[in-house]
């Protein structure tokens, strides 16, 4: 049995990329209807795949399969000719055998489909009875018997790539036919004679049909076995091991490096130094077999593209260039779905429809074009659209009407902060909700994904003409550049993809250059304020106050990072240098701690800790925090704040009202399952990083607060696993959790208090986006449920 | 070997503690450890063993017992856990012990603190008391609630 289940496991293996390139396969075909080789492509695998599952025993499989290879049998006889309908009929084919593919690897069985229709569909279309007929004899229903699988008749000339021999030369080799025949039959093919070199030979009668056939077979088994000796099949799982391993050499050799400084011996010298080339060939070597094209996932979008365009009444063209850029496959894995929604975006959104296109003077065809190559350490991919481009009025539009930016912040917006809307959760400008795209998860999740990779995503945009998005991305994840740097004596390691420039300054520069906005540091840098983070401080290394300290220096270092559209510039005690590093996971223990992505190990075997740039950043608020619960988020050069305005957090507070309170004193948004509630001294808490916090109701705070100062409330009945929404508040390091029912929204507006209110735990009520709201009043909320809050110092 | 135990011990603030001999990956001397910022305070450092980054937990610190005087450099027990190794820094490394099943008993209701948690139970040997501990209580330190996605 143990034999079995590892044919089966080959089978699923080869069938699924033979599908996938079945998939292209067709699509080209059906561009190109009389491209023979890709057909007889087709063909092969089709009968492979009948073969085998025959062999299996999967009856079902095989039936559909077998009807599509009868089908396909007619159009390589040149009996039927490829349309639209008979594409459509083998892709739903194709589908259907991975259907049943999936089952069979999930269940072992081909599972309960009913492929009674396609079956009946495609059995129909062998008829001829499609509207674009076959242009020659009605065939009739091929029978089981009439499929027998014609051997290999792919042109081997027109196949170059392939390390076989060419037939002639088989032939010559078998004493079949003499070259002069050979290159006269070729010659007839290059004229513009469609028919493959056996067929000329034999219909001229200079070879014997079963001599071609020979020849044919030999070919074949040559092909065979040529792909055979060259590529062996490795589990992945042994690749990481043997990434790991080479990450760890990379550490020795790092190691010993360092130490051959001190040392004067030349032939350990010289042995150090093999040790280190050989190391960095190793590296790269192993490194390459994790690469993967990029192609493998840009297959799939002929078939994604054709299904769309149909679906949307377009007409698209895919075009690529770079398919053969390769990028680690950790990273493969994680654009693919970033990839295959910007190219639904470009044909549902970006494309126009060829009526309006042959209306602004283009072709009805539209072009998707998608671009991947090297630069700098990263790999570059554009996808662009010749469609509408974006309508920045309508992004605009759209923003406010969601309530995403203020009025007065949409006049301020350039082009290029328009676009970046596009990016923000909830935000979608389709007009109808399809099943492609529109349904306002789209480009945020795209751009959150790429980040996670250590990549950006940038939109350039041509009214009228087209919308171009750029994705950069490191190669791999596993070996990065970083930059090292030294805080409070110990050494930090900063990925360099985020990092910008240095700056130092020195003597009178050190003591004049930074000057502080109410309590905040800055840096002009070329004219514009860039925002100081002392890493000591943020680290609580040195717990002293930043513009003292930053003054009494006399040279400051500042790292200028990027996170998340914003500049910082980090400051640190000293820069060290840049060295290549190997990412390793932190354990479970500090996973908690957003200030960091890993760890590492330097030359000297010491650890040094990598920092997460957007963590810090947001640890720092140079960006806000709440942009990863997807509320919502302030856009780059907007940030300042209004006098007569304020960002409110909005919630749906008991009986349905709305209720609002000022985003500034929200520390975080968070869920926590309801479960994890626990009791103690009578009041409901949950564990918190690390921390215990004490949760309030919102609902019996504002109901019951006269009679029961001091309780949360009972949690409302509900499921155990249910999650409760809990706004943070945090005032010197202490933290008290507000449940609310529901987060609605983040709104810019002026508070303007049009009612005071003499409800408890309200100032007051006012509108907030065309709606009446209640403002609370957080802090007598938090008061009445803890009178020591404010006053308790934290306990240490 | 029925109803006999195998314990590898160690002392910290002078108390005999022990967790299951299967659980230790090795035991090895002082290492230099790099801090880990605003980590939870148990969390003493990192090491580095062998190209292996492991998370060292302190204990005494743990275990809410006096804080190690600076000049006593700490042991590390390398315990094997879900998601790799795990250091514990003790005082002092003891024998690896085989206890009979009779001496236990589970710890008294009087233990207080956290310890109450982390202690399985205690081992009556003939001069002294053997601790044991429960490792995965121990190196669990991300608070249950779930975090927000």
């Amino acid at each position: 049995m143990g034999d079995m289940d590892d044919i089966i496991r080959e089978f699923l293996v080869e069938s699924n990329e033979n599908l996938d390139q079945l998939d292209r396969d067709l699509v080209t075909l059906e561009k190109d209807p009389t491209a023979r080789e890709v057909l007889a492509s087709i063909f092969r695998t089709i009968h492979t795949i009948k073969g085998t599952t025959g062999f299996l025993g999967f009856s079902r499989l095989e039936s559909v399969a077998h009807v599509g290879e009868s089908l396909l049998s007619g159009l390589r006889d040149g009996r039927l000719l490829l349309n639209a309908e008979i594409t459509s009929a083998l892709l739903a084919m194709v589908d259907a055998v991975r259907q049943m593919l999936v089952s069979i690897e999930t269940t072992g069985q081909e599972g309960d489909g009913n492929y009674a229709a396609l079956i009946e569909t495609l059995t129909g279309l062998q008829g001829g009875e499609s509207k674009a007929s076959a242009p020659t004899e009605s065939a009739p229903a091929s029978s089981p018997a009439d499929a027998t699988p014609a051997p290999d008749e792919v042109n081997p000339e027109t196949v170059n790539s392939e390390p076989a021999p060419p037939l002639g030369e088989i032939l010559v080799k078998a004493g079949a036919a003499n070259s002069e025949e050979i290159d006269e039959a070729l010659k007839l093919q290059h004229e513009g004679d469609v028919r493959h070199l056996g067929e000329i030979l034999t219909e001229k009668g200079t070879v014997k049909h079963a001599a071609v056939q020979d020849a044919l077979q030999v070919q074949a088994e040559a092909r065979a076995s040529a792909l055979s000796e060259s590529n062996i099949r490795v589990d992945v799982g042994l690749l990481d091991k043997l990434m790991n391993l080479v990450g760890e050499l990379v550490l020795a050799r790092n190691q010993i490096l360092q130490f051959s400084t001190t040392q004067q011996d030349t032939s350990f010298l010289n042995t150090s130094q093999r040790l280190n080339l050989i190391t960095t060939e190793l590296q790269e070597g192993v490194m390459k077999t994790r690469m993967q094209p990029i192609g493998n996932i840009w297959s799939k979008f002929p078939r994604v593209v054709r299904d769309l365009a149909t679906a949307c009444g377009k007409q698209v063209n895919i075009e690529m260039e770079g398919k053969e850029t390769e990028l680690d496959k950790t990273i493969i894995e994680s654009i693919k779905d970033p990839l295959t929604h910007l190219v639904r975006n470009a044909i549902d959104h970006g494309i126009e429809s060829p009526e309006e296109r042959l209306a602004a003077g283009k072709p009805p065809e539209g072009r998707l074009f998608l671009r991947a190559f090297h630069e700098g350490g990263q790999v570059n991919i554009e996808i662009s659209d010749d469609g509408a481009g974006i309508d920045l009025e309508r992004v605009k539009q759209k923003a406010l009407e969601k309530g995403l930016i203020a009025p007065d912040q949409a006049a301020r917006l350039n082009d290029r902060e328009v676009l970046n809307l596009l990016f923000l959760p909830g935000f979608s400008t389709a007009e109808k909700v399809t099943n492609v795209s529109g349904r306002g998860v789209g480009m945020d999740v795209v751009k959150t994904n790429i980040e996670k990779i250590g990549g950006t995503v940038d939109i350039q945009n041509r009214v009228g003409h087209g919308t171009t998005v750029k994705i950069k991305i490191p190669l791999t994840l596993a070996i990065i550049p970083a930059l090292v740097v030294t805080s409070g004596g110990n050494r930090y390691a900063i990925p360099q993809v985020s990092l910008l420039e240095l700056v130092r300054l020195e003597g009178e520069q050190a003591r004049k250059g930074i000057e502080m906005i109410h309590g905040a540091p800055v840096y002009r840098l070329r004219g514009n304020l860039l925002p100081l983070v002392n890493l000591n401080h943020q680290l609580g290394v040195e717990e002293t106050n930043v513009s003292h300290q930053l003054s009494e220096q006399d040279a400051v270092n500042i790292v200028v990072l990027q996170a998340d559209d914003r500049h910082f510039g980090l400051v640190v005690d000293d820069i060290n240098d840049t060295e290549e590093i190997v990412v390793k996971p932190l354990g479970k223990q500090l996973k908690g701690i957003p200030t960091f992505a890993g760890a590492t190990i330097m030359g000297d075997g010491q650890v040094a800790l990598i920092l997460d740039v957007l963590g810090l950043a947001q640890q720092a608020n140079v960006v806000s925090e709440i942009r990863d619960r997807g509320v919502g988020e302030k856009i780059a050069g907007t940030e300042s704040r209004h006098d007569d305005g304020e960002s409110l957090l909005l919630l749906g507070g008991p009986d349905d009202g709305r209720m609002a309170m000022p985003l500034s004193l929200v520390a975080r948004l968070e869920e926590f399952a309801r479960a994890s509630v626990e009791k103690a001294e009578g009041r409901h808490v949950v564990q918190y990083r690390g921390q215990i916090l004490p949760l309030i109701h919102l609902s019996s705070a504002l109901t019951e607060r006269r009679q029961e100062p001091r309780s949360a409330g009972p949690p409302a009945p509900g499921a155990e696993d249910e999650k409760i929404q809990v706004v943070v508040y945090t005032d010197q390091g202490r933290s008290v959790g507000l449940v609310v029912d529901r987060i609605l929204d983040i709104a810019h507006e002026a508070v303007k208090i049009q009612k005071h209110s003499g409800r408890h735990g309200t100032l007051g009520t006012m509108v907030v986006q065309g709606r009446v709201t209640e403002l609370l009043d957080l802090k007598g909320i938090i008061t009445a449920a803890d009178p020591s809050f404010f006053s308790e110092t934290v306990a240490a | 070997m029925a109803g006999k135990k195998q314990f590898s011990t160690f002392i910290v603030d002078h108390l005999l503690f022990g967790v299951g001999v299967e659980k230790v990956q090795e035991v090895i001397r002082y290492q230099e450890m790099t801090r880990v910022p605003l980590a939870p305070p148990v969390v003493k450092g990192l090491i580095n063993l062998r190209g292996q980054i492991v998370t060292a937990v302190d204990l005494r610190r743990r275990l809410g017992l006096r804080e190690r005087p600076a000049t006593d450099l700490p042991m590390n027990v390398v315990i094997r856990h879900e998601d790799g190794a795990v250091s514990l820094l003790v005082d002092e490394i003891g024998d690896v012990l085989e206890v009979e099943d009779e001496a236990f008993e589970l710890p008294p209701g009087t233990l207080a603190g956290e310890a109450r948690e982390l202690i399985r139970g205690v081992y009556k040997l003939r001069d002294t008391l053997l601790i044991t501990l429960d490792t995965d209580k121990m190196l669990n330190l991300v608070p249950t609630a779930a975090r927000g996605a």
